[in-house]
């Protein structure tokens, strides 16, 4: 059952040098507080996962958190490039960076076959592309078993923690997600552990029917970090701030600007509600 | 463009929404595809379903989204819907009659290039990566692409394939069995290209108003074929380029406005 625990006990608990780490979130409800918080507490060596890796990503793979990272696309939406990630892969800087890459309906059904506990999910048809031959041990060509109808198998993957961000989770920890939800769901699911960042805690839900819920036996810890999502955002609470995402492209693209940066606003920052304050984007 | 009251971008975004027929259903990318599919949504084709890879179906929004998931697209949509059901019960299911794509490089053959440039493993230019650009061109009915043609761009070999687009031509992706039929026309800052009904090459078939097929033949990695008779394109109309320019104009405010929180106080 989910246990209720500040942000900096469930990442200390749940998050561990090595794992395989998916913070989702589709372009909304993206869990920057936490991403934040692995920084600070120096956890290195994981393995991110994530379909878009936006700017929390460049984030942490600037700081030296990940050595691998699986993925489907890593840009700044609508701006241009990850200048960290790029650093990354094209200079090995702040260190060599293994690349997993899919496309978005792989990475999609992935997700889905390790929520379901299959060890392969299916896609229609071969591939002629360049990606292929660079993903073995992660999608292989089959045929159907019914009509020898060419499919492509997709290895689950089963995210040792998943991370996500939300609107509310109720005292019992049932976790509600409205909006743009991604794959959000399905990573839960397939993963072993979950910790989600709330906006606030309630006494209802007040879910409707057919709601995004993630019910509190999947759930395994829960912070109540409002504002948890921003510069990525809380639909209901706050928006996008895509003015964050225009300005980011000029703290990103060089080094000693991006760690200073890092350093002031989410290093020496207490705590998530600091980094904003810091950022002066409290009304 | 001397003498032009409007912009080669512009064009290209008018001459792509024109393309789309009312009615059809896009999967529509961020950039140029969302301002295309929005002005046509606009202009002619006011039954034209938007649906964005995030999950926002049938979305009608007033600004452009900055990102593919931006609030305005799921406060606009008929319905919002997982991720995994948009490329399984949308796309795969065969749901999209329009996808618009885009990319860094592409070859005669419309296959798509958004990985590296350069080797995979040492590129010079790292690239955001396939994202749904392989299942899109894979399985909606029909592909165009907007690019800004370049010899950097309009290559004559990838440096990497992410999406297949016709192959290496000749019918190949029809005998395959690809769901969908692959790009069927390319929109650049010089005109249209379409792929030759033989070969499948892609070949210059329109040009814009002023527009020169030399110039797009100069601008292009390969040597580029140009029908015998080309057609022009109409500049934007007036009513075109308002509605363009106001959508422009109100995105880009919404864009550069800070977003303040007023959160709630921890207990």
């Amino acid at each position: 059952m989910a246990a209720f625990l500040s942000l900096e006990d469930a990442i200390a608990t749940h998050v561990k040098p090595g794992m395989c780490v998916a913070l989702e979130g589709f372009t909304h409800l993206i869990p920057f507080a936490a991403g934040h918080e692995i920084i600070r507490q120096g956890i290195t060596g994981l393995h991110l996962m994530r379909m878009t890796p936006d700017l929390l990503y460049d984030q942490m793979i600037g700081m030296g958190v990940a050595d691998t990272l699986t993925f489907s696309w890593g840009g700044n939406p609508g701006v241009g490039s990850l200048h960290r990630l790029r650093d990354a892969v094209e200079k090995g800087w702040p260190n060599k960076l293994v690349l997993n890459e899919h496309s978005h309906g792989e990475m999609s059904v992935a997700y889905s076959a390790g929520a379901a506990g299959l060890p392969h999910g299916l896609m229609k048809g071969h591939s002629d592309t360049d990606l292929r031959p660079l993903q073995t041990g992660r999608t292989a060509e089959v045929e159907c078993v019914f009509t020898g109808a060419p499919l492509t198998a997709v290895r689950a993957v089963n995210p040792d923690v998943t991370i996500l961000h939300a609107q509310k989770a109720d005292r019992a920890g049932n976790v509600l997600l409205e909006g743009i939800t991604g794959a959000a769901r399905d990573a839960a699911f397939a993963a072993k552990a979950v910790i989600v960042t709330v906006e606030e805690i309630v006494d209802d839900l007040g879910a409707p029917m057919n709601a995004v819920v993630l019910p509190r036996f999947v759930v395994t810890a829960i912070a109540e970090v409002p504002g948890g999502a921003y510069p990525s955002y809380t639909h209901g609470y706050y928006g996008r701030d895509n003015s964050f995402y225009i300005a980011w492209d000029e703290v990103a693209r060089d080094r000693d600007r991006f760690r200073d940066w890092m350093d002031r606003h989410v290093v020496k920052a207490a705590s998530h509600g600091a980094h904003l304050e810091a950022l002066g984007v409290l009304a | 463009m001397t003498g032009k009251t409007y912009t080669s971008g512009e064009m290209m975004t008018v001459a792509a929404a024109r393309l789309l027929p009312d009615g059809a259903v896009c999967f529509v990318g961020i950039g140029k595809p969302s301002a295309a599919c929005v002005l046509a949504s606009m202009i002619h084709a006011p039954n034209l379903v938007l649906i964005y890879e995030s999950g926002t179906v049938g979305t009608r929004p007033s600004v452009l989204p900055l990102s593919i998931g931006d609030g305005e697209l799921a406060d606009t949509a008929d319905a919002v819907v997982p991720l995994t059901e948009i490329f399984s019960h949308y796309l795969q299911g065969g749901r999209i009659d329009v996808g618009f794509l885009g990319a860094a490089q592409i070859d005669r053959f419309g296959n798509l290039n958004s990985t590296v440039i350069g080797p995979y493993d040492a590129p010079s230019t790292r690239l955001p990566g396939a994202g749904g650009a392989p299942e899109i061109i894979t399985h909606a009915r029909d592909i165009f692409v907007i690019m800004n043609q370049t010899k950097r761009g309009f290559v004559d070999k990838l440096d990497f394939r992410t999406s297949a687009g016709l192959l290496n031509g000749g019918g190949e992706r029809r005998r395959k069995n690809y769901p969908g039929r692959g790009p069927s026309v390319v929109v650049t800052d010089f005109g249209l290209l379409r792929p030759d009904a033989e070969t499948d090459e892609l070949t210059l078939v329109s040009l814009f108003d002023g527009a020169k097929a030399e110039d797009a033949v100069a601008a292009t990695g390969w040597p580029l074929r140009v029908a015998g008779k080309l057609d022009v394109i109409a500049p934007p109309t007036t009513e075109e380029l308002e509605a363009l320019r106001d959508l422009n104009a109100r995105t880009e405010a919404a864009h550069r406005t800070p977003v303040k929180l007023h959160l709630k106080k921890t207990a």
